[in-house]
């Protein structure tokens, strides 16, 4: 007997015990911060809630937060799907290849990888085009500028973050011809000091307007501080920074996914998929504009928005250029999601961005 | 009142109390805060302690035991050495990062040749890396007498830097679609550090970690060398009497240390972890630093204490799925373990005495 089928089988014994005992579908829940961020984690922890408040005594939730990425997250998944977990959604992109191998060994149980893109008949993978928000965010940072130099805390240099910087510097540039982005990178998700030093750090080299793909509300506070500086809620809508510094926000809003998938999985339904949803699908979420914004710019950010979501829009259309002056679309092209120059692995900044990408 | 008497000797007995006294006041602290979170602090306790080792999924959690203890083992008797003789060695999370770029290196330099001599190589090359690292300070002390605890401190942002340029540049999965991160060794049959019995996850590195408790054992009992890391430890003095040429024993303890450190790293990354990642370090190099005092700075104290930390991380993971506790009351317990070592240790070298009211203080 092999641990693949010791562990199959003791999955199995698992599902069938709690199945028979109230029906409850189990579904587990791996933080790779903490449920308290105000930001990325926070907000899978409010869908994990809103699959508890749909289902109610049909589910039962598990979740372990602030899990590091690697061998670690691989035994937290092993832990919950020996506990009878019918159904675990990883929640960042470090945990790709340990969902892969635990998928391996528990056939049984439906694993959903957030922001990956490895596959497998038990694992799904699902993302947000948070690019569709940015693109709203530099339209706002690029009127909303007097010194013209828009700051951006950089995460990792991984394609999300990448395409993120790319579609806030194009809309920026096409409301503000002389807009600069200065991009700092803080080499974490989640980490406030650091994230508060960066905001500093680029308040002092003149940035007013403060944009940040990490998961704290430290650059907001940085802002505050410093008043006269204006930030975008990340992830989480983080109003309690509004009117000012938080003039707007980009909101993950992963309740009505987890909800159609934990719902697939009762129903027997569930398929391995991959899904990438956006403004129009409702899992990107455009915050509140707050009165800091003069009405002008408030209705052609929301007439973006729209237009975004019903796609008569997309948020890379050509002409545009690679960094270095090639051509990446030409005039009227849209970006396409994946193969060569796709949005899945964008890993280059577009013509007009100083500096490289880190390497 | 009461007050503190200094011991002629350290006490042997407290010595030995200290560290078990401190995990029962953990118990009884982490019982009390897990309390005013509104948990069962009996059922909290037991499925920290109890259940990893003594629940239904035991068979699962005892070898998980020894998978996640072994880096902190086979770093922290590494360190020990060093600290035995005063010599501070504080990045052994640097030394960690640059033994599992070398190991790894090497295997994806030679990608996708099969051959028995990789796995080997790999070895090497992880020690390597890590004394080179740990050898910086080293040399930098002996040649111009820099402090040793900043320079390596320094070293770990310094390799967690290159760390994250091989993930994004050199070492970068040509096939991963532009995303961060190696190829992963586990499906390069060559490099793998698979588990030697299935369904344990137990690699060769828990080996590794075994033999040097047995290596630091005997030589701090048998060679001449542990001798005058003891003696350097316990009297500076003597021990220059005796001829011990500290410049030398400052390139060995930061030299051991590094390449055990770097050993750690390149098994870790071959086997558990896979892959060179911007994340990948998670800091056992610091967490080792605790297990070597909570040891004692005894390679069986440490082969224990690295056992109890793991012990604290997995229960830790358990209690939090099962009982909705925060990741940060974990911590926090983690944290209490440590404080009530360090004060019952006080014992060790104190005497406590009910002072007399005439008698002054």
């Amino acid at each position: 007997m092999n641990i693949k089928t010791i562990l199959a089988s003791a999955a199995l014994a698992m599902t069938a015990a709690t199945g028979a005992l109230a029906e409850k579908t189990k579904v587990g829940f791996v933080y790779v911060g903490p449920v308290g961020d105000g930001g990325w984690t926070y907000e899978h922890d409010q869908g994990r809630k809103a699959v508890v408040e749909a289902f109610g005594d049909k589910v039962e939730t598990m979740y372990v937060e602030s899990v590091p990425e690697g061998p670690d997250s691989e035994r937290v998944m092993t832990n919950m799907a020996l506990k009878g977990a019918d159904l675990i959604f990883t929640t960042s992109f470090g945990y790709m290849d340990p969902t892969i191998n635990v998928a391996a060994k528990f056939p049984n149980v439906k694993f959903e990888h957030a922001t990956g893109y490895k596959q497998a008949d038990n694992v799904s993978v699902y993302s947000a085009r948070f690019y569709e928000g940015r693109a709203v965010q530099g339209h706002i940072a690029g009127q909303m500028t007097k010194s013209n130099i828009i700051g951006y805390i950089g995460s990792f240099p991984i394609p999300e973050v990448i395409r993120g910087i790319n579609s806030a510097y194009i809309h920026a540039k096409a409301v503000n011809p002389d807009v600069q982005f200065k991009i700092v990178w803080a080499y974490t998700w989640f980490d406030p000091t650091k994230e508060a030093d960066a905001a500093k750090v680029l308040i002092e080299q003149g940035a007013d307007v403060v944009l940040q793909h990490t998961d704290s509300t430290a650059p907001q506070a940085a802002a505050q501080a410093a008043g006269n500086v204006i930030t975008f809620g990340q992830a989480s809508d983080m109003a309690a920074y509004g009117p000012m510094p938080r003039v707007s926000s980009i909101i993950d809003d992963w309740a009505p996914y987890y909800i159609a998938r934990t719902k697939a999985v009762m129903d027997g339904t569930w398929t391995s998929t991959s899904t990438w949803d956006g403004i129009g699908a409702g899992m990107v979420g455009i915050g509140e504009i707050s009165s800091a914004v003069p009405a002008d710019i408030k209705a052609s950010a929301v007439a973006l928005r729209d237009s975004l979501a019903d796609g008569s829009y997309h948020a890379f259309t050509g002409p545009l250029n690679k960094q270095d002056g090639s051509t990446w679309l030409a005039a009227g092209e849209t970006a396409s999601d994946y193969g060569d120059g796709g949005l899945a692995g964008m890993n280059f900044y577009l013509e007009g961005i100083e500096g490289d990408v880190p390497n | 009142m009461l007050r503190l008497e200094k011991r002629p000797n350290p006490s042997k007995t407290w010595a030995y109390m200290a560290p078990v006294l401190a995990v029962f006041a953990t118990m009884i602290g982490g019982g009390i805060m897990f309390a005013a979170l509104g948990k069962d602090p009996f059922e909290a306790i037991r499925t920290i302690f109890y259940d990893p080792l003594f629940s239904e999924f035991a068979w699962y959690y005892r070898p998980q035991l020894l998978v996640k203890g072994a880096p902190l083992i086979m770093i922290a008797i590494g360190l020990s050495m060093g600290f035995r003789a005063g010599i501070w060695n504080i990045g052994a999370e640097g030394q960690y990062i640059i033994g599992a770029i070398c190991g790894a290196g090497v295997a994806l330099a030679v990608y996708p040749a099969q051959s028995a001599f990789i796995f080997p190589a790999m070895i090497f090359f992880g020690a390597l890396g890590g004394f080179f690292w740990a050898m910086i300070p080293a040399v930098l002390k002996t040649k111009f007498g820099t402090n040793e605890i900043l320079v390596s401190l320094m070293l770990v942002y310094v390799a967690e830097q290159l760390l994250a340029s091989m993930s994004l540049g050199l070492l970068k999965n040509p096939e991963g679609f532009g995303f961060p991160g190696s190829r992963n060794l586990q499906q390069y049959a060559s490099a793998h550090n698979a588990e030697l019995w299935t369904g344990t996850g137990i690699h060769m590195g828990v080996m590794f970690a075994f033999i040097s408790v047995i290596f630091a054992y005997v030589l701090l009992a048998r060679h001449q060398m542990g001798f005058h890391i003891r003696l350097t430890g316990e009297s500076p003095k003597a021990a220059k009497f005796a001829g011990v040429n500290p410049k030398r024993l400052v390139v060995y303890c930061l030299g051991f240390s590094g390449a055990l450190a770097g050993l750690a790293g390149m098994f870790e990354v071959s086997g558990p972890s896979g892959q060179i990642s911007i994340d990948f370090n998670v800091g056992y190099g610091f967490t080792a630093i605790i297990v070597a005092f909570l040891g004692r700075l005894h390679p069986i104290g440490i082969l224990l204490a690295g056992l109890l930390m793991a012990l604290t991380y997995i229960g830790g993971e358990i209690a939090q799925s099962s009982l909705g506790l925060p990741s940060a009351a974990i911590q926090a317990f983690q944290g209490m373990l440590l404080f009530f070592l360090l004060a019952l240790d006080m014992l060790t070298n104190f005497k406590l005495k009910l002072a007399s009211a005439g008698s002054p203080p």
